[in-house]
């Protein structure tokens, strides 16, 4: 390696040399950035920018949120009756089967990283991009391709295997399109290991001079964390996708039973990765949440290390818990408890983020923006969410509630309470950042409202009809006119939820042409992030950024601006 | 073992309760006491380790109960205790069959006297379902190739939901019934009329029709091993490791008869994998069992035991 690790330099943007020494300015008039740069769907589709690639991410991510909310919107729908009235049951069976798979593998999995982590990792540590912005791209381009298979298998009548693809059903039952839905998962997952991989080599490689693990945003530290799951997680997935395709193919004897095969190999390989993959989806949330946390609190972390070792601990930890979603499974009772206390003790992490986060406003000076408002939201769904958990990892319980509504609200407390709140939080914190604009803050405080509400009217009463016993992926309950006034108060939430998740999507977009334009550090934030312009240049710093202070340095800052005051 | 649940069900509750109280009480007063004031600057602190020290101590320690008390009733849940009526359980897409150790037989409903241990041995005929009866708080997967076991005492007469709560393709949420649990008298009435044959005894002709006795003999030993009192006993294998004889050692011993060679014989069992039905496996797997109880008493009957004190 000739070249500097932390600053390299990149031959093929000759252009840079002469733009980078001075601020650019168009012929327009307009200050040059990553985003007028360069026009054309050229200039977007084989970029090598991390800023670029991020909004390519983005528009994907959006697409396929709301695709897969559709189909929630269809599932609740059919639910608001006890009988199977509206759609078919086959149809019901690919709604849930597709809103999983299109929510997991297509949104949640790669949102944060790929869009928020993607745009703000280079930029926070002080580097012009990832380590290999080829490989970025050429991520994107496997998402995408794993993204056109879902769309093709959708669209080609869709699968009915259930997001699990659990073994025999998918291998030898079922005439849906399996294997191309296996195909989209096992390309996205490579998507998602590259995206790993750069973030690790960047974190370790890229930082500018002074920016020590010490000073590293835990942002950063969370999608470091984040990124060693994707890497050593993902494969296990993908080799299991492709048993089951290569059994269903061939019928190769590896899960199906008849044929010599064991089915709960397939569920311990998928589990292997799936629980880890909950932690690549919430840790960058937690990360998310921590920076928006200190700043509208306008405090450093409290216990920086503590979250920081936290976070890894998680990851590592989160390794070892696969099998509590198998206690009723057929497994011996020793491995159930061995499982059982391992999933106890991976909880304790999550709660010291939770005080820690908490502690962190106690003689804070807060503010309530709407990105505060979704931290929130965050700090108290996923709290919610955690401490279901803990009935869930509780093995006695676990044997009435798995399987049913129960879990169903878990987990959509974390994924979308935690997750979710969290990714829209970002998206509102770093929007000024990203494009230059700022949204309108009265309909942001709205839809986070909506939001909140929403989500809380669609997943609480399901608690309750998981443990009145309502199993999960049922299309018909007429048997069980009780549980039907739970199902409407659900089908409600879900139509406000619906409503606070468009509103963002319609101000963002409308604040592109018609926003005010955003300062360079609208909410006075720390971090490298805000020193550059908004939206940034293509290579982000003027020139080498070097680190004197510790991160969330909200002190100096705040100290500074009483100093000199802002005309506004 | 429903109330035992539920108490564990309530202490998480409650215990959760105050954990989430304690914390949104403590963001919601920040968020007001600390609100952003002209001329008030936040003041800096780094982070306490003796604080961060006991809200990771403290949780874990009520974790643990959790984690104990939830381990000893999976325990409970999961062995069924000695003498409980069998039930012989085939699942498939989709519908529940029952068959009683008396011989009758049930789809979608079964029916069971109050105060009664019964003891589910269930097997799949095609993919994973999973037995579950909220009222008793008990579920189990139904694997296709092995029994799993699950247990249940009945204590209330009255009809209760059965689920398949395992994802199991098109008509998944169709496949539901009933468990009828009936005053014994009245269980009495609805098992009478006799004509049906008992389990092991059908397990019994069969073990004579398909040639099993010619190697298995219960008197002196044959070409096979001798199976009486053989059932819950250790087995000593050719390779040196030893086995309990349990439901799946037997359905194995059946469909699979190289897979464990009990030590002193030789591999010339034929399979019977696909030769027989999971109905006709049960019955040979009860008769079997019926030798370990009593060698001279195959059909005894096991359910119409009078309940247990």
């Amino acid at each position: 390696m000739h070249r500097p690790a932390t600053w390299p330099r990149r031959p093929r943007n000759r252009k840079f040399q002469v733009t980078s020494m001075a601020t650019a300015v168009l012929e327009t008039g307009e200050r040059e950035t990553y985003l007028n740069r360069e026009y054309g769907i050229k200039s977007w589709l084989l970029t090598v920018d991390h800023k670029r690639i991020a909004l390519l991410y983005l528009m994907g991510i959006t697409f396929f949120f709301f695709i897969g909310g559709f189909f929630a919107l269809l599932i609740r729908l059919e639910l608001l009756t006890p009988a199977g009235d509206l759609v078919q049951a086959d149809t019901y069976n690919k709604l849930f089967t597709m809103h999983g798979q299109v929510m997991v593998f297509f949104f949640l999995i790669p949102a944060v990283p790929a869009v928020l982590g993607n745009f703000l990792i280079p930029i926070m540590i002080g580097a012009k991009d990832l380590a290999f912005p080829r490989i970025n791209l050429l991520s994107w381009y496997l998402y995408i391709i794993g993204g056109i298979l879902m769309v093709y298998t959708i669209l080609a009548g869709g699968v009915d295997t259930g997001w699990t693809f659990y073994t025999p059903l998918s291998t030898e039952f079922l005439k849906t399109n399996v294997t191309t839905a296996a195909l989209a998962v096992f390309v996205s997952g490579f998507s998602s290991i590259l995206t790993g991989l750069n973030f690790i080599v960047t974190t370790h490689r890229m930082r500018a001079p002074g920016m020590t693990w010490n000073r590293l945003p835990l942002f950063v530290w969370a999608h470091y964390a984040t990124s060693i799951i994707q890497v050593l997680g993902t494969p296990v997935v993908a080799i299991a996708i492709v048993l089951v395709a290569l059994e269903r193919l061939f019928h190769l004897g590896i899960f199906n039973p008849t044929l010599g095969g064991d089915p709960l190999l397939f569920q311990h390989l998928f589990w292997f990765y799936s629980h880890p993959a909950v932690y690549i989806m919430i840790l960058p949330g937690m990360g998310i949440i921590s920076e928006i946390v200190c700043c509208f609190s306008r405090k450093r972390v409290f216990g920086y290390k503590a979250m920081a070792i936290a976070l890894l601990g998680i990851a590592v930890v989160g390794f070892l818990v696969w099998a509590h979603h198998m206690f009723v499974a057929g497994i011996s009772l020793y491995a159930a408890l061995i499982f059982s206390f391992l999933s106890y003790f991976v909880a304790v992490p999550s709660a010291i983020k939770v005080f820690n986060w908490t502690s962190t406003m106690y003689k804070g000076s807060i503010s309530y923006q709407t990105p505060m408002l979704y931290a929130f939201g965050f700090i108290g769904l996923f709290t919610m969410g955690g401490l279901t958990g803990l009935f869930l990892a509780c093995l006695g319980v676990d044997v009435h509630v798995t399987d049913t509504y129960f879990v169903v609200a878990h987990f959509h407390y974390i994924m979308v309470g935690g997750m979710v709140m969290a990714y829209l939080g970002g998206m509102h914190f770093w929007w000024p950042k990203i494009s230059g604009r700022l949204y309108p803050e009265g309909w942001g405080r709205l839809a986070a409202l909506l939001v909140f509400v929403g989500f809380n009217l669609t997943f609480f009463p399901q608690f309750i009809l998981g443990y009145m016993g309502m199993p999960r992926r049922y299309w018909d309950y007429s048997h069980s006119p009780e549980f039907q006034i739970l199902n409407v108060l659900s089908t409600a939430g879900a139509t406000i939820l619906a409503v606070g998740y468009l509103l963002p999507m319609i101000y963002f977009l409308w604040s592109m042409r018609y926003g005010k334009p955003a300062p360079d550090n609208p909410w006075n934030a720390a971090g490298l992030e805000w020193t550059i312009p908004s939206p940034p240049t293509t290579f982000n710093f003027e020139e080498q950024p070097v680190v004197t202070w510790e991160a969330y340095n909200y002190d100096e800052l705040d100290q500074r601006r009483e100093e000199v005051p802002v005309a506004h | 073992m429903a109330n035992n649940v539920d108490a564990l069900y309530i202490f998480l509750l409650v215990v959760s309760a105050l954990m989430s109280v304690l914390i949104f009480t403590m963001v919601i007063f920040f968020a007001v006491r600390y609100r952003k004031k002209a001329g008030v600057r936040a003041e800096q602190i780094d982070g306490s380790h003796a604080l961060e020290i006991t809200w990771s101590v403290i949780p874990f320690c009520v974790f643990m109960v959790f984690f104990v008390w939830g381990a000893e009733l999976y325990f409970k849940e999961r062995r069924p205790p000695q003498n409980s009526a069998e039930v012989y359980t085939v699942a498939k897409q989709w519908m529940w069959k029952f068959e009683h150790m008396e011989g009758q037989r049930e789809i979608n409903e079964l029916h069971v006297p109050v105060g009664r241990d019964v003891k589910m041995i269930m097997t799949s005929q095609d993919v994973i379902h999973s037995f579950y009866v909220p009222a008793f708080r008990i579920k189990q997967d139904v694997l296709p190739g092995r029994y799993t076991v699950a247990w249940f005492h009945p204590t209330k007469a009255g009809t209760y939901h059965l689920f398949c709560a395992e994802y199991c393709g098109t008509m998944h949420s169709g496949m539901v019934g009933s468990v009828v649990v009936m005053e014994p008298k009245d269980y009495q009435a609805w098992m009478g009329g006799g004509g049906n044959q008992p389990l092991a005894v059908t397990g019994e002709k069969l073990f004579a029709e398909l040639g099993c006795a010619t190697c298995h003999k219960t008197d002196t030993q044959g070409r096979g091993p001798n199976l009486a009192a053989l059932f819950n006993k250790p087995v000593l294998l050719e390779d040196g490791r030893t086995v309990v004889a349990d439901e799946n050692y037997l359905r194995e011993s059946i469909l699979q008869p190289t897979a464990k060679i009990v030590n002193g014989f030789k591999p010339v069992m034929p399979t019977f994998q696909g030769q027989i039905s999971d109905e006709q496996l049960n019955a040979l797997v009860a008769y079997v069992k019926s030798l370990g109880q009593q060698s001279n008493a195959p059909a005894r009957n096991v359910a119409a035991a009078a309940p247990q004190p």
